[in-house]
């Protein structure tokens, strides 16, 4: 396939997710689409991968990197993910709300 | 149109609605599950190119570790769709076309960009197969490896500090 | 092999451990401990000194290199040391006299509190590091750390006693005059980096760099220079800090501002003989400037009352002979100077140390008189530096005067009458403070003469030591036409000055005229210390002086000058600069800019709802932006 076809795909799956993340209050769902935002980042690393592996085509592992950048990307983001919705479960135990235009503390 | 010209369409379309769907859904608990969806499509994508490891890992991590865990916060934290905070109608026109404009622009710059080889192979190599990556993870990334299970220590200890009652 | 004079970093490095010793151990060591290291460093560094000096003599000079000090592009600034003829005998007089006048201190100053006495013996051993350094040094970058170190020395030590405001501010003074010179000193620096790419005295002055040197830039260089030894070695315009600089204890004033420091601008110009023999006109200049400072400060000191006042403008008169010397290209010949002068006004600093401790602390030679019965020791170590400083034959300072002036006379008469008319001055102001200090009657109060007496053993030891040094010191150079070949100083320093010797041509002076000077000039100073030696016992200058004689006391009113001519207008410009410039201008400007940000902070508050969406909606467009700034400048 093209590498352009992944590109628009990345592209739209990433803006949806930048949609998601300005219209929602939900914390949770903010979350949410920042995870998908990074799915379309990991899906497009691997169609560099692969792009790069067939320009290359010299040694069996070139272009494996991308994958395994998508596989510590992975371990970071569950990583991310469990200490992240602690803090939603700690802010919602205080505020009891996970909206987030409660959190406008920063203002002061 | 062959076999997986047709497989990245039907794909494609899957996780763009599905991602969509994410975004629009009232309820949180469809929006996780509508992300699940988007995740099996977009392993389904690895799948299509090859890289049977990673589509494996995100469906085992994301789909069934992350979404279960945000499922069980919803079920914590008890939110219903009616008690679902909505943005006022202004964010959201300004949010849609952010984002829109986002994407125009993205594409735009990313058009005519020159990349080396302009397709990505598929079903060409068995670069994704586990016994390759597993190979090169233990042996190149053998340090970010070991390093990575001391993240996930500490985002353990983190959580737990963070989710404990005081 | 290496060289054994590699070790000469040890000179130094005992001086240096003495300070840090103790400045840092002042408050818990006792008074003789403290004498005992500030001392025992010197004597070390002056052991290895003459080790130092009789390698040298033996043929092996050395530049010792231990690191880059700077290495910035293409050019290294090494810290090396240079070892050979010039600097082994400025190590001998530095170490040697520094030794001698530690052991003074350690009985002069015993009456301050260990804390203080600590403090002075760390400033001592401090100062004489950096004038280690400063002579030792193989470029002239560690010349200038070693020039700004005992600068710094000399600012601590004479504001020593900092409770009185006058002391400090003569610190300041001295501080200041001499950070004009180094000011001077910094650009011929730079001017030299530029256009030789090199500092090492060893590459400045071999052919090839030279060759780089234009006529005009080796005039600038040297000027600069020159500006930069005035400052240091208190010549017209900038010696008015040292007589101030009389405000530290007495020993200091031997070491720092007779002996060694203000020796440093005739050890540069010294070293760098190979530039100023290459431009004559600055070497005129130097002539002039020196010879104008010697009859200067010679007058002044003619009316001076203050012991030490008298020494100090001695010193200058003495400094300006030495830049007299450079200034004819008889470099040995100042050399020589510096070296006999160090032991003489050494001495009479010393011996003005010592009447001062009998007399309580009284400076003022009217007050005094008649000491010679009570302090036979100094009376008669004062009386010999008083001989040798006049030029009495067989004393030191009669060999290396007679050569100065010969070397004066060489170039022009005109110099030589000027010289020797302040020889004659020397002579009779020297012998009027001798003889109105120590002949004659006491003149203070009966309590002070109950207390007179001779000074201890640590203070007379020295003082004898340089007496026999301030009479024996001249026989290495005795000049060509007494004996042939006996000029040994002259021998030794050789290897230094050859380049000059064969740029300079030389002005012989025929034997038969040499003698006709020496006698002429001998009588001549006899006769007037005869006169004044008569005059003075028997009726001391008590009375206040009028006329020519006022202005004489008031040292020209050259400080005035200044004060009106520079110190006034630049207060005056600071007071404007102040008034106006700053409350008006800057303050305003800093105000508007305070104005300015509050308003717009109040302005953009708004912006900061503390609403994350808002921000990542902002970041967004500001994403958005960036991107189709990028398309559009995409080449």
């Amino acid at each position: 396939m093209p590498i352009n076809y992944y590109i628009f795909l990345a592209i739209a799956l990433f803006s949806i997710g930048v949609v998601g993340v300005l219209t929602r209050r939900n914390a949770i769902i903010i979350f949410m689409c920042i995870e998908l935002m990074l799915n379309s980042v990991n899906l497009l690393l691997v169609a560099f991968s692969k792009m790069h592996h067939l320009a290359a085509g010299a040694t069996p592992t070139t272009g494996i990197d991308g994958q395994l950048f998508v596989f510590f990307i992975m371990v970071v983001a569950a990583a991310e993910v469990s200490v992240g919705l602690a803090i939603i479960v700690m802010m919602y135990r205080n505020i009891h709300s996970v909206d987030v235009n409660f959190l406008n503390r920063l203002k002061h | 149109m062959n076999i997986t010209q047709i497989l990245f369409w039907f794909l494609s379309v899957i996780a763009i609605f599905s991602a969509l769907m994410v975004i629009t859904s009232k309820n949180p608990v469809h929006s996780v599950l509508w992300l699940i969806v988007t995740f099996f499509a977009i392993s389904g994508h690895y799948i299509v190119m090859n890289a049977q490891f990673l589509a494996i890992v995100n469906i085992i991590v994301y789909a069934g570790a992350i979404m279960v865990l945000f499922l069980h916060v919803f079920m914590l934290i008890d939110l219903r769709a009616n008690t679902e905070p909505q943005q006022n109608r202004w964010i959201k026109i300004a949010g849609g076309i952010a984002g829109g404009s986002l994407m125009l622009v993205m594409i735009a710059a990313l058009r005519n960009v020159d990349i080396k080889a302009q397709d990505a192979g598929i079903n060409t190599n068995n670069i994704g197969l586990i016994k390759n990556l597993g190979r090169e993870l233990f042996t190149t990334y053998v340090i970010p490896f070991e390093l990575s299970s001391v993240l996930f220590l500490s985002a353990m200890v983190g959580a737990v500090v963070l989710g404990k009652k005081d | 092999m290496k060289n054994a004079l590699q070790l000469a970093y040890l000179i130094p490095l005992f001086p240096l451990l003495g300070f840090l010793l103790n400045g840092l151990g002042r408050k818990y060591f006792s008074k003789s401990l403290i004498g005992t290291i500030g001392s025992g460093a010197i004597l070390a560094s002056f052991a290895v000194s003459l080790w130092v000096f009789f390698q040298v003599k033996s043929g092996n000079t050395h530049v010792a290199h231990y690191f880059n000090f700077i290495s910035v592009g293409d050019l290294k600034i090494p810290f090396a040391f240079q070892i050979d003829q010039l600097s082994s005998l400025f190590l001998l007089i530095i170490t040697g006299i520094g030794f001698l006048i530690h052991l003074y201190s350690t009985a002069y100053m015993h009456d301050e509190k260990p804390e203080h006495f600590g403090r002075y013996f760390a400033y001592l051993n401090l100062f004489v590091f950096s004038m280690l350094l400063l002579v030792m040094g193989a470029n002239f970058v560690i010349m200038f750390i070693g020039w700004e170190g005992v600068g710094l020395c000399s600012y601590l030590l004479i504001g020593f006693w900092f409770r009185k405001e006058e002391y400090n501010k003569a610190a300041s003074k001295a501080f200041i005059m001499n950070r004009i010179g180094d000011l001077a000193f910094l650009i011929a620096l730079f001017w030299l980096i530029n256009k030789t790419g090199t500092v090492t005295f060893l590459e400045v002055f071999s052919a090839e760099s030279l060759s780089k040197l234009s006529d005009r830039d080796i005039t600038v260089i040297t000027a600069l220079l020159f500006v930069g030894a005035t400052g240091k070695s208190a010549q017209i315009p900038l010696y008015t800090w040292l007589p101030d600089a009389m405000a530290g204890p007495t020993p200091v004033s031997a070491l720092i501002h007779a002996a060694t420091m203000v020796t440093a601008g005739i050890y540069m110009i010294a070293r760098s003989n190979v530039l100023y023999s290459m431009a004559p006109a600055v070497m005129t200049v130097i002539a002039i400037v020196g010879l104008a400072t010697a009859l200067l400060a010679a007058t002044i000191a003619l009316k001076q009352n203050d012991i030490k006042k008298v020494l100090a403008y001695s010193t200058v008169s003495q400094l300006g002979y030495m830049f007299l010397a450079l200034g004819t290209g008889s470099y040995v010949a100042a050399v020589f100077h510096v070296m006999t002068h160090a032991f003489f006004k050494a001495l009479m600093f010393l011996g003005s140390g010592s009447v001062i401790h009998a007399m309580g602390g009284e400076q003022d030679i009217r007050k005094m008189g008649g000491l010679s019965k009570y302090m036979k020791i100094t009376n008669i170590t004062f009386l010999v530096g008083c001989l040798a400083i006049a030029g009495i034959p067989g004393l030191s300072g009669f060999f290396s005067k007679d050569e100065i002036l010969a070397g004066a006379f060489a170039t022009s008469p005109v110099f030589y009458a000027i010289g020797l008319f302040t020889a004659l001055l020397t002579a009779f102001y020297m012998f009027r403070l001798y003889a109105t200090t120590f002949r004659g009657s006491f003149r203070g109060t009966h309590e002070q003469e109950h207390h007179l007496h001779e000074s201890p053993a640590a203070m007379t030891i020295p003082l004898i030591v340089l007496a026999v040094l301030s009479i024996v010191g001249g026989y290495v150079g005795v000049p060509e036409f007494i004996a042939a070949g006996a000029h040994s100083l002259k021998d030794f320093l050789y290897p230094v000055f050859e380049p000059s010797y064969k740029i300079l041509q030389e002005h012989h002076v025929s034997h038969e005229t040499e003698w006709g000077l020496t006698i002429g000039s001998t009588i001549a100073i006899l006769a007037v210390v005869i006169y004044a030696w008569t005059r003075f016992s028997k009726k001391p200058d008590l009375a206040e002086p009028q006329g020519l004689g006022k202005v004489l006391a008031n040292k020209w009113y050259v400080d005035e000058i200044y004060d009106a001519v520079i110190v006034k207008p630049l207060n005056k410009l600071g007071a404007l600069l102040n008034n106006i410039v700053e409350t008006k201008v800057i303050d305003g400007i800093v105000n508007g800019v305070g104005r300015l940000v509050n308003y717009g902070g109040r302005q953009l508050r708004w912006v900061q709802s503390g609403q994350v969406g808002l921000y990542v909606l902002l970041m967004v467009l500001s994403m958005i932006v960036i991107f189709v700034l990028q398309f559009f400048f995409r080449k």
